[in-house]
């Protein structure tokens, strides 16, 4: 016996992204769009002018409460009660052996109210771990996956065209800061975030008003040439930037140092917190010895290593896998990011190739990023 | 989209042109597969001089988000490839059916399942 799969869920966006003829994909459960036409386009549109966003299934929750900041404490790595009103956080939620479940942002909306963004596959775990993890904490956790549409719009061009639809301080709103406004007439958080490796905004709006700021922005940024963007160039877009996705150099196996962020795991702050005896000794190995280390990777031919492929030594020892690879448009070659055994990592490392469906093909070991926008 | 009349098609989503004097025929992906792999970034073609089997991979072609095998539509001896659509993938999107051609077979078995350009268009939209 098997059941039908469940329909996909739909976006307030929806009959936009259908009248624009983009290309859809089930995403997490979602129906989104992959591509509106060239996804290298719209990927050099983000880079160069502007690109527009939806992004509603990614997974929103609210917790409310005096001791708010005190359970995000408790149930997530970071410190999050020390963070300012309106500012955000990049941080991650860790099992007890010290695993990532998801990696999350976080933003504080006011003395005791924050609002927790999922990655839309892990949105139901994230809920419940936090759900069990605040209580005793005088602290409200709500689904407001239903509450949000999220609309992006990121590139350079991004703070001149919300600005033409908003009161809000764009000038005095800092990288990695929030604060409520109008946009477009509505009602909004607007949140200097994103995905991208570039400037730009994320808006946290009612699904009702989606359709008019969607609109609003298409217009606005029309003139200098903003352009609907799929979920295909946002993993490009990130994968340069360096940025991890979960699943894929996230995963319940990994913990936050072994992917190289052991900088967002605050082992200095009071009181206990889930994870925290299992990441101390992640700490202390990282230390000493890293087993493998997470390492860009820049292709000398255009064959394109994808997630799983592993990388190999001149000698043709498997040294590692790839986690996420593509062309790069800004390159204009491939490239992959990697866990490679550390002698292995530095930059530059002779022989060093990607098992490409049984060709091995020559790769250059780089730092991460791949791409760093000029500021 | 519209698929051209004088083609045939297979089921892989490769057309065929109608063998010229020598018994040569042409042979692309339709557009409607280049609109499904998104924009293609590496395409590595049969060598010339080798033969394919009809039904049986012969290369492949790679987008942003996928590899896709490339399949023979017929069988015999590549008799060249399009040297322009190996440096420039591109073309595949840009003109499946005219710039973006892949490669020239010398025909010497024609399954006898390819479609005309009708039934093809039925069956893509299906």
């Amino acid at each position: 016996m098997t059941d039908a799969p469940p329909t996909p869920r739909r976006t307030a966006l929806d009959a936009r992204h259908r009248a624009l003829g983009a290309t859809m994909t089930d995403f997490a459960g979602w129906e989104m769009p992959l591509r509106y036409g060239s996804e290298r386009d719209e990927h050099t549109a983000v880079r160069t002018r502007a690109g527009l966003f939806d992004l509603s299934h990614m997974g929103e929750i609210s917790l409310i409460g005096p001791r708010a900041g005190q359970a995000l404490d408790h149930a997530l790595v970071g410190r999050l009660s020390a963070l300012a009103v309106g500012r955000a956080r990049y941080t991650m939620i860790c099992d007890t052996e010290g695993g990532i479940l998801d990696d999350l942002i976080v933003y504080r909306l006011g003395d005791e109210e924050f609002l927790v963004v999922a990655n839309a596959a892990n949105a139901q775990v994230v809920l419940d771990a936090l759900t069990e993890r605040a209580s005793g904490f005088e602290t409200a956790v709500r689904d407001d996956r239903e509450a949000y549409a999220l609309i992006a719009v990121q590139g350079p061009e991004s703070p001149g065209i919300l600005k033409r639809l908003t009161d809000a301080d764009l000038d005095g709103l800092k990288y990695y800061a929030g604060l409520p406004g109008t946009v477009a007439g509505v009602p909004a958080m607007i949140a200097r975030t994103g995905y991208t490796g570039e400037d730009g905004f994320e808006l946290f709006l009612a699904p009702d008003d989606a359709e008019r700021v969607w609109d609003a922005l298409t217009e606005a940024g029309a003139p200098v040439g903003l352009v609907p963007c799929g979920l295909s160039c946002r993993d490009t877009l990130r994968l340069e930037a360096g940025m991890p996705l979960y699943g894929h150099e996230l995963t319940s196996d990994t913990t936050p140092f072994d992917a190289g962020l052991g900088r967002v795991v605050k082992l200095d702050k009071p009181g206990d917190f889930v994870g925290r005896q299992a990441l101390e000794a992640a700490s202390r190995q990282a230390d000493t010895v890293s087993p493998r280390t997470l390492v860009g990777l820049i292709a000398e031919g255009r064959r394109v290593p994808r997630a799983g492929y592993a990388v190999v030594a001149a000698d043709g020892s498997r040294i590692g896998q790839v986690t996420s690879g593509a062309p790069s448009p800004t390159l204009g070659k491939p490239i992959a990011m990697a866990y490679v055994d550390v002698e292995y990592a530095k930059p530059g490392t002779e022989g060093v190739s990607v098992d490409i469906r049984g060709t091995r093909e020559p790769y250059e070991v780089v730092a991460l990023p791949f791409y760093r926008r000029e500021r | 989209m519209s698929n051209p009349q004088q083609l045939r098609y297979s089921k892989e989503h490769e057309w065929l042109s109608a063998a010229d004097a020598d018994g040569v025929s042409t042979i692309g992906i339709t557009e409607f597969a280049a609109n499904a792999l998104g924009d293609v970034v590496y395409v590595q073609l049969p060598d010339v001089g080798s033969a394919v089997t009809a039904g049986e991979t012969c290369g492949e072609l790679e987008s942003t988000k996928s590899v896709s095998d490339l399949y023979a539509p017929v069988s015999g001896e590549v008799t060249e490839i399009n040297e322009d659509v190996v440096n420039d993938p591109a073309l595949v999107n840009s003109a499946p059916f005219e710039g973006g051609w892949l490669f020239k077979v010398r025909v010497a078995n024609e399954p006898e399942e390819l479609l005309s350009a009708d039934e093809y268009t039925a069956f893509a939209e299906n």
